[in-house]
């Protein structure tokens, strides 16, 4: 299976095809519905964000807590689409993909063409499996809400596959 | 009169306690039995991802870390014997309790908030609980873990009476095929048929604690089953959306007497990763 380690170079990003199976590792930032939110909230009143959106990946989980000797609980994907009507603005402001599950929108299809981007689906479920997969783990935004906030995450050998490639071909196409 | 037989609610903070660190760590048997028959069947993404789903069980039990980060809102389904009586705290009490302790024990998720400001409980209580009366003396508990990237993809159908028995499977098909890739699939789809609008739904969520594969015992009611799986099957969603031949691992139909001018629907879609308890007191 292919090796793949963030940050990826343009041209490697582009040679992703979508329903290959790769291995990621690298550094990713958690966000699901209300990190978005207020993530939003800061872009809208002109505010720095927590951390770097540029060249960035963002992975819509919300992980257990981790457990003694763990760097992090079970950490597996939650559903993409719930975040549909976020990812565009912020593939434009240079995110460079998201990891997540499931089918996403025609907008976020075309989000990702625009900006060369790339969306990877992890396996759905697989929660042990990622968890011991992330080597550390750090809050860096919005601690209040818990398994919601940001946490970076430096992760190894993440199975995922291409779900959505920078030629807008999609896995859930049929 | 008959001796009513007491037990001690803690017993049942216990119990609760017990079932809900052992569910979020395991697939049901019959779960993990259907994964393993569909990854026989399937090939490519498919087969990758089912492949993957059966060795993330066996980490999630070698390491005791929960098989899905989503351990659910706790539903707990509780059938009491009219010759039991209870004593100690209140029962809700005691469920919340067991459920608190076994989330903060287990490192669960916990993943219950107030639905207009969005703020944790931060111990995944209050649990639904349901309690029903029955006969006799025991207490039967059942354990559900339901997470919710499934229950979202959930729908409830008021039918009429005409559309009839191809109204009810083509209510569960099309719940599926609009659910898509997003609840997880391969899915167990739990059915409620008939009762009235909120008991309908309840139907369907206690459908989903039988067994994966298991049959309605009324011939009529298991073939709607069949068929629904047969068809669901061959809107080629397959695991995780990445096509295939198992959409779902099974339908379970659960029926009440309705109205006269109604034929309620609910279908509950449940993800693939099956967690649920029982027990008897």
């Amino acid at each position: 299976m292919r090796h793949i380690t963030l940050p990826m170079t343009d041209e490697e990003r582009a040679s992703l095809r979508a329903g290959e199976s790769v291995l990621l590792t690298g550094t990713i930032y958690t966000a699901r519905d209300c990190a978005h939110r207020r993530i939003f909230e800061l872009l809208d009143a002109g505010k720095e964000l927590p951390f770097p959106l540029a060249s960035s990946y963002i992975y819509y989980a919300g992980p257990c807590p981790a457990p003694e000797g763990k760097a992090c609980g079970s950490c597996g994907p939650t559903t993409s689409a719930r975040m549909n009507s976020f990812a565009p603005r912020l593939l434009d402001l240079g995110l460079q993909g998201m990891i997540g599950k499931g089918e996403m929108s025609e907008d976020v299809r075309a989000a990702i063409k625009r900006n060369r981007a790339v969306y990877f689906a992890a396996i759905g479920g697989a929660g042990a499996t990622y968890g011991n997969a992330v080597k550390t783990c750090a809050c860096v935004a919005f601690p209040d809400l818990l398994s919601e906030a940001v946490y970076r995450m430096d992760v190894e050998n993440f199975p995922l596959v291409v779900a959505t490639d920078a030629e807008g071909r999609s896995i859930y196409d049929r | 009169m008959k001796a009513m037989r007491e037990i001690d609610t803690k017993e049942i903070e216990e119990r609760v306690y017990l079932m809900a660190r052992r569910a979020g760590l395991s697939l049901t048997d019959s779960c993990r039995h259907a994964l393993e028959c569909a990854k026989a069947r399937e090939t490519g993404a498919a087969e990758f991802a089912l492949s993957a789903l059966l060795a993330n069980e066996e980490t999630a039990r070698r390491e005791k870390m929960p098989v899905c980060q989503d351990t659910g809102m706790s539903v707990v389904l509780i059938e009491l014997g009219q010759d039991v009586h209870l004593t100690g705290k209140p029962l809700k009490e005691a469920v919340d309790e067991g459920v608190r302790r076994a989330y903060e024990d287990g490192r669960f998720r916990k993943s219950i908030c107030d639905p207009l400001t969005r703020a944790n409980t931060g111990d995944n209580t209050p649990a639904h609980l349901h309690v029903e009366l029955c006969e006799g003396d025991k207490v039967s508990i059942t354990y559900l873990p339901k997470g919710f990237g499934s229950e979202n993809m959930s729908k409830l159908y008021m039918l009429t009476p005409a559309e009839g028995r191809e109204g009810i499977i083509k209510s569960i098909v099309e719940t599926v095929k609009t659910a898509g890739s997003r609840p997880c699939p391969p899915v167990y789809v739990g059915v409620g048929i008939g009762g009235c609008f909120d008991s309908c739904a309840f139907l369907a969520k206690k459908a989903l604690t039988r067994e994966v594969g298991s049959r309605n015992p009324r011939a009529d009611v298991a073939a709607i089953e069949e068929e629904a799986l047969a068809r669901i099957n061959e809107l080629n969603i397959g695991p995780q959306g990445f096509g295939g031949k198992t959409t779902a691992i099974g339908v379970s139909c659960e029926l009440a007497p309705t109205h006269i001018a109604g034929l309620p629907v609910a279908v509950n879609i449940q993800c693939h990763c099956v967690r649920c308890e029982k027990e008897t007191i």
